[in-house]
């Protein structure tokens, strides 16, 4: 039943289509690395001119068209505090909970669920959720803590999710093994569980912490103030971020020539925030998959 | 007393596992709670009333016809169902215009008389005063006070919240701007991200492909903000000088910037949906003589074609609910959009531009938690979808 | 006739040398069976004739394999082409997503055969072959998931048969299966030997025995013996083959 079944030439042409469909997906591929190359250099161009030790540590002077960016960054800073306060407990604990003690079925789906929906919602929406929770109905007031619960809430879900994958990566060999020896769950949990998972959950909450940097929908009506003349005084104070005031540096306002530069500088601080979180998330990642192979 | 110690921490995680479910409830609760208000309150600015000559038949108007007439787009009472008069348009700071200030008297104490004068005097009239004008042998009779319905809140086609005597809150521009440029995003967007997908999974050798992924990391790590500012400095004077428009603050240039914004989540996904295709698939249709490429679009992709629907579908929620970069590079005019060059305003643009300035528990704040509302529920509705066909996959395995 | 010749094969995973100084020569239309105990080799080697490994990142050869006269590590081969030839049959059956008849068709579609009166043709023909026809004749639009284990295999043989290549690999193709589909499969081969020039690997024995023309014990990457199978199951050369035919080791 062998026979010559194939026509001639056929080899060539699907060759050939193949040649041209990967030809074409590099190009894509590669304009993207174009893109953000783009989007980094030209930031980086125009930036690193007005970015000094001055512009980082001097407050915004002449009704926004001088001086520095020094309070919104720590602005920036104490929110990507006070969100990890929130939320690094909460999220880690959640997924334990998913992960060690929830009963596997519908409460782990539905919960899931519920977990990828707050995921999906965008953060303009938690800002007014915040707006009316803690600003209005608790009463805090336009407050750093208003904005970092929101914020803190917003990442709640990348925070659990990471640890709830960075659990289920560790064999369960390593528990039977360790409440074999009689220790409780909860024991196991401390002393087995977390700290083998520990290197991908802090990666995780390395990113979620860039993720708090650059929102800034969450805290237009929880927190951000426009212009601040001195730096926050306690957690009821309002403050000033970065992503914030390049928003109203770069689209509010009457003198746009001097106004520009500073929102080239306050752009290329905020990308290298970015840069800095998701490097050091990437160096701390590698660095412990090499211990764990050499152990 | 160790076993209580553990009881009480193994109760806490299990609170925490809530915590995601909870939220999800207090979202609901608190923006139905600061929205609902919304159907209550009356079409005219509380504590005004609109008043008409006592001749004037016309019992109702609707708010946008409201917006009509004070905008003079309606002139005659024919028009709203009343008798052939011209309308006159009167609003207390008219006032001038009829009296001298001492027949209104220096505290205006007089005002009211002279307003009933007023409405008495024209059968055009349609007066927007203070109600406290209003007096008990008031000569004009008061138009039916209504309250915001739910027809012009969700089919209305303007939005003018700010309108006085009825401000105007049609949320159809808004819906129709956001879906308009989350369309054309995805639509942008989809080439780049399935064939940079495909090429990061099947394609690329392992050196490749540990260069592309803290690339495409990276771009979902830019805020969003960055994405704005860099849209509005470099891409709208692109648009605007290559297709020689008056403004280049429009929905293309929103749609471009969502569309790089929403590529990372619809690579990311759909890469991992092809990698989880079996190694055994993809031999046995290598050993048949199928070269990478036929054996990608005939055996992986349809694979894992659910995977990578949920990645565009999540690419679409991300572009629909995202902020900042809409809102500074699409120009955020309430109108319903026919074309890609024109600019336009999304829900998530028009909530965070508005509510600084909209008054804590008035009707335009209320508008804006509604919007919420509805944005929330397109999220959802995105999200349960994402759910439903990830879990069709899951069965089939 | 030598179908497939086998010069001095080296193979590499990285630094690890999988396969060390393999010569062998197999007969056209014989069946050639590989044995020897996991890791062994006998996989990678089998899957060297239709360049299966250069899916693999990190490997290397060294040597020569020729088929039909020609080396298909040469430059000029396509290795499409060569794996239209050069069929397979997987350890696990991993019929394609798709209907009964599509997996079937799916060789020849994917070679540029569109003639669909053709296709149906050949279709039935190599079902029929892989002793499957009476099966599935009324079901050919069914998902091939729907099929028992030993009948999905015999899907693969049938896949692998239709875009008529002149030597068919198999890798452990009954370790998946229960005895009585296992049974078929064998009796199939024997059918198919007159055809094909068939090399099967397996980890059992007896089905070396029964089903292979000549037998190549493979153990620690090396070739041990090459063989008629009776007389390797008989009156082995080695003593390490001894040991294992026995059941000593592996």
């Amino acid at each position: 039943m062998r026979q010559d079944i194939f026509p001639l030439q056929q080899g060539g042409r699907k060759r050939r289509s193949q040649w041209l469909a990967f030809g074409v997906f590099g190009l894509m591929s590669y304009s993207i690395v174009f893109i953000l190359f783009a989007i980094l250099g030209f930031i980086i161009y125009k930036g690193i001119g007005v970015v000094s030790w001055e512009f980082l540590t001097t407050a915004p002077a002449d009704g926004m068209t001088g001086g520095g960016v020094w309070p919104a960054i720590v602005g920036t800073f104490y929110l990507m505090a006070g969100s990890a306060l929130f939320a690094f407990p909460v999220g880690v604990m959640s997924g334990i909970y998913m992960n060690e003690y929830a009963p596997k079925g519908w409460l782990v789906r539905f919960i899931r669920m519920m977990t990828n929906n707050l995921g999906g919602i965008p953060s303009v929406v938690f800002g007014l959720f915040g707006m009316a929770l803690f600003v209005k109905y608790l009463g805090f007031g336009d407050s750093i803590l208003s904005g970092s619960l929101t914020l803190g809430l917003l990442c709640v879900p990348l925070v659990i999710r990471t640890t709830e994958e960075s659990l289920k990566a560790i064999p369960d060999s390593f528990r039977e093994g360790s409440r074999a020896l009689g220790a409780t769950k909860l024991q196991t949990i401390w002393h087995v569980v977390l700290p083998m998972g520990m290197p991908n959950v802090i990666t995780g909450l390395i990113l979620a912490l860039g993720r708090v940097s650059g929102e800034t929908a969450p805290i237009l009506f929880t927190c951000a103030a426009y212009f601040l003349p001195r730096l926050p005084r306690s957690v009821l104070d309002q403050c000033m971020a970065l992503p914030y005031h390049l928003y109203v540096v770069s689209t509010s306002g009457t003198d746009m020539d001097s106004q520009l530069p500073l929102a080239y500088g306050t752009a290329l601080v905020l990308i290298l925030i970015v840069l800095v979180v998701n490097l050091s998330a990437h160096a701390l990642r590698r660095y412990f998959s090499n211990k764990v192979k050499t152990n | 007393m160790r076993r209580v110690c553990e009881k009480i921490v193994e109760g806490i995680l299990t609170c925490s596992g809530f915590v995601t479910s909870v939220a999800v409830l207090l979202i609901v609760v608190f923006l139905f709670a600061e929205a609902m208000g919304l159907f209550n309150k009356k079409v005219v600015e509380e504590g005004y009333v609109l008043a008409v000559n006592k001749a004037n038949p016309v019992r109702r108007l609707s708010a946008l016809q409201i917006k009509e007439v004070f905008d003079g787009e309606i002139t005659n009472w024919k028009e709203l169902g009343g008798p052939d008069v011209g309308v006159t348009v009167f609003r207390l700071e008219d006032i001038t215009a009829y009296f001298s200030e001492e027949e209104l008297g220096d505290e205006y104490e007089r005002a009211p008389r002279c307003v009933s004068r007023v409405v008495a005097g024209h059968p055009g009239i349609i007066a927007f005063v203070p109600a406290r004008f209003v007096e008990k042998d008031f000569p004009g009779r008061l138009l039916d006070d209504e309250c915001v319905s739910f027809g012009e809140v969700f089919a209305g086609k303007e939005w003018f919240p700010t309108a006085t005597p009825a401000p105007l809150f049609g949320f159809l521009p808004l819906v129709a701007g956001t879906l308009w440029v989350g369309f054309f995003a995805i639509l942008f967007a989809l080439p780049f991200g399935l064939s940079v997908a495909v090429y990061m999974s099947e394609v690329a050798g392992r050196r490749t492909r540990g260069f592309l992924k803290p690339v495409i990391e990276l771009l979902s790590g830019i805020p969003s903000v960055v994405y704005g500012f860099f849209g509005l400095i470099v891409v709208v004077p692109l648009l605007q000088r290559v297709f020689g428009l008056p403004v280049g603050e429009t929905g293309l240039a929103g749609s471009v910037v969502l569309a790089v914004m929403a590529l990372p989540t619809m690579i990311t996904v759909a890469e991992d949906a092809m990698r989880n295709c079996p190694r055994a698939m993809r031999e046995a249709s290598l050993a048949l003589g199928a070269t990478r490429w036929q054996t990608i679009y005939k055996v992986v992709i349809p694979y894992s074609v659910s995977g990578i629907a949920s990645g565009v579908v999540l690419g679409v929620g991300r572009a629909i609910g995202e902020t900042m970069a809409v809102l500074m590079v699409t120009g955020n005019a309430a109108v319903i959009p026919s074309t890609l060059l024109e600019p336009l305003r999304t829900i998530p643009a028009t909530i965070a531009a508005e509510l600084g300035e909209a008054p804590s528990g008035g009707v335009h704040y209320e508008a804006l938690f509604l919007l919420g509302v509805v944005l929330f529920f397109i999220t959802m509705l995105i999200n349960l979808g994402v759910e439903y066909i990830s879990s069709k996959t899951g069965r089939s395995k | 006739m030598d179908k497939i010749d086998a010069k001095h094969v080296n193979f590499f995973y990285g630094d690890f040398q999988a396969l060390k100084d393999i010569s062998m020569t197999i007969e056209e239309k014989s069946v050639v069976a590989f044995i020897g105990p996991s890791g062994c080799g006998k996989s990678t080697f089998l899957r060297l004739f239709n360049r299966m490994n250069d899916l693999i990142p990190g490997t290397r050869l060294e040597g020569e394999i020729l088929i039909d006269g020609r080396d298909v590590y040469d430059k000029s081969v396509q290795v499409d082409e060569l794996r239209k030839q050069v069929g397979m049959v997987f350890q696990r059956p991993n019929p394609f997503p798709k209907s009964i008849f599509e997996n079937v068709a799916y060789g020849l579609r994917v070679n540029g055969v569109k003639d669909g009166e053709f296709i149906r043709h050949r279709v039935e023909e190599a079902l029929k072959a892989a002793a499957l026809w009476d099966e599935v004749k009324h079901k050919l639009k069914e998902s091939a998931f729907a099929l028992s284990g030993g009948q999905q295999q015999r899907l693969c043989i049938a896949r692998a048969m239709a875009v008529s290549p002149s030597v068919l690999l198999m890798d452990e193709p009954a370790s998946a299966l229960d005895p009585i589909s296992t049974a078929k499969v064998e009796e199939l081969i024997h059918e198919l030997k007159t055809e094909y020039t068939i090399v099967i690997v397996t980890h059992n024995m007896q089905q070396a025995a029964r089903v292979s023309d000549k037998t190549a014990f493979f153990y620690m990457g090396s070739m041990v013996e090459y063989d008629d199978t009776k007389k390797i199951f008989t009156n082995p050369g080695k003593e390490a083959t001894q040991n294992y035919i026995t059941g000593r080791f592996g």
